[in-house]
């Protein structure tokens, strides 16, 4: 579905070139779960925007679904994948109402019937047709979130792209988004690319997951691995055993 | 169950588009009004265009191109409120039309300068590179000069008139909107709806006009407004030196010029239309403060 070889991504030059990610190579199956997690400046987030073709300088090798995605993107390329952004508060244009969100992508593909794809995008995420004509300051942080998620959506993508969509909501709500997520996945059989610093989340919705550290891929592991610890090097062991130790401390 | 137009305006749970568009501009509104200094800007300006709609009916029956040379130069008096200037024509009705010629180059200014600096501006933020450059430059050469010597420059150059003034006004007004539109357009341009857009597989133009400019618009009519007091002086200031509205359209810079020989021995000719220049200026200037405190993001939540 979507195959990475040796993805390096730097910002600035010269002197100040930061190398912020150094020869990643991924390859995820049609209709998988895939993680990426690491620590603040792991490079996890960069791969997932290098990915969407929103980081102006990878040199890279890039399929999606057999076709290559490394130049410019065509309207056709984008609408193989959507991205949902960390921040809800950031992602909704301030001045447009749900509505006119969730409008603008019909719009610029051309699909016709935007009333009931609106509509009927709005109910998938479990928002109510009181929601549909608010402004982003009219929403909580959850509702926005949804907006965002029902957006990335309407266009019938096959592949999503979650960049931490949990982590700035609160923690009650978090639950009901990664329920969401989940319960989206499965009935639109999309294929999920979710990038998190939380072990928790990433083992609960991905069956496998990579492990970054200093912007390289320390190792890929599946789940069910991750959980039972049987991981191959020290740094996943180390992550694993500062979350448990963070759960730990919570009981 | 019935609803008062209030309470559906204010409605949080807007049932369609145009609910919710309405209400937003209906808390707008209430926020203008409950803020004292904008609400007289706005009576202000409301009253200059109400005398400019309704002049003939003001003027009752007196005409401000009449000339009555046995009456030039007299004082106020129950004919001529306001006395009547070097030719005897009357000063009040003068002003009074006067309120559509400064309304006319108002509106032409805005309606010139606003897409110019709004174009120019948000092409430069967002595309960058070498097209920000050029861009930037060509306003920084505008910008380096005087304001009124520029605009003195092309209105000698065009010829006198006001839409050459308008003109001229025009050519020298727009910089600082295209460097407002700029800098607005490079922190939203990096924001991330704009990402999810481009994402969606938008044009750049679609970008900038659907989704920048409306966020670059508000400072620019804040700016527009505080500037109009600018602008309405600029064009008094043409008109004082013969370059902007002639003879005997009544301008009130014209007016203050021609009073100004007898300023001394007969003060009302220069003095009532530089009231008039006054108190618009300081209704634009209220009105302006007014709306920057109602757009102000930080103070919207």
């Amino acid at each position: 579905m979507i195959d990475i070889a040796d993805l390096s991504v730097t910002f600035g030059s010269g002197n100040r070139v930061v190398h912020a990610v150094r020869g990643v190579s991924l390859s995820v199956e049609e209709g998988e779960s895939f993680g990426i997690v690491g620590e603040s400046g792991s490079g996890k987030s960069t791969v997932l925007k290098a990915i969407a073709g929103l980081v102006p300088n990878s040199n890279t090798h890039l399929t999606v679904q057999g076709r290559p995605a490394s130049g410019k993107r065509t309207k056709a390329d984008r609408r193989l994948m959507q991205f949902v952004f960390q921040d809800p508060y950031a992602s909704l244009h301030p001045r447009q109402t749900v509505d006119e969100a969730l409008r603008e992508p019909l719009a610029i593909h051309g699909l016709d019937d935007p009333e009931n794809r609106i509509a009927q995008a709005l109910s998938e995420v479990g928002l109510g047709v009181e929601h549909r004509f608010r402004y982003p300051h009219q929403l909580s942080g959850g509702q926005r979130q949804r907006v965002a998620i029902a957006r990335a959506l309407i266009l019938r993508p096959p592949v999503l792209l979650l960049d931490e969509p949990t982590s700035a909501l609160d923690v009650s709500v978090q639950a009901e988004i990664l329920n969401l997520i989940s319960r989206l996945k499965q009935a639109n059989r999309l294929t999920i690319i979710l990038v998190s610093h939380d072990l928790g989340v990433v083992a609960h919705l991905c069956n496998r997951i990579a492990i970054m550290q200093f912007g390289k891929l320390v190792e890929v592991v599946s789940a069910a691995d991750l959980r039972s610890g049987n991981v191959t090097s020290d740094y996943t062991r180390a992550l694993i055993e500062a979350s448990r130790g963070f759960v730990r401390a919570v009981d | 169950m019935t609803v008062s137009l209030a309470e559906w305006l204010m409605d949080d749970r807007p049932a369609s588009r145009r609910q919710a568009v309405l209400g937003n501009l209906y808390r707008g509104m209430r926020a203008i009004i409950a803020n004292p200094a904008a609400l007289a800007g706005l009576i202000i300006i409301l009253l200059l265009v109400a005398v400019a709609i309704f002049a003939p009916v003001l003027a009752l029956g007196r005409s401000p191109f009449a000339q009555d040379l046995a009456q030039r130069l007299a004082a106020p008096s129950a004919v001529h409120w306001l006395g009547t200037d070097e030719l005897g024509r009357d000063i009040y009705a003068r002003t009074l039309y006067g309120a559509r010629v400064t309304l006319t180059i108002v509106f032409l200014v805005s309606i010139i300068v606003a897409p110019i600096g709004l174009a120019v501006g948000t092409l430069a933020g967002y595309l960058g590179g070498w097209v920000d450059r050029v861009l930037m430059r060509i306003t920084d050469v505008f910008l380096a000069f005087p304001r009124l010597v520029l605009a003195l420059a092309f209105a000698a150059a065009l010829g006198p008139g006001i839409e050459n003034a308008v003109i001229a006004i025009s050519l020298t007004a727009w910089p600082p909107y295209a460097r407002i539109a700029r800098a607005e357009t490079i922190t939203i341009a990096g924001s991330d709806f704009i990402q999810v857009v481009v994402l969606q597989g938008a044009s750049t133009l679609r970008i900038l006009f659907r989704h920048v400019v409306p966020l670059c618009l508000s400072s620019v009519i804040v700016r527009l407004t505080l500037d109009m007091a600018g602008i309405i002086l600029t064009a008094a200031g043409l008109g004082f030196l013969g370059l902007g509205a002639q003879p005997p359209t009544p301008e009130w810079g014209a007016m203050v010029s021609a009073g100004r020989e007898v300023i001394l021995d007969q003060w009302w000719v220069a003095t009532i239309p530089g009231i008039a220049i006054f108190i618009v200026s300081l209704g634009f200037n209220l009105l302006g403060d007014g709306l920057r405190d109602v757009f102000d993001p930080k103070a919207e939540r």
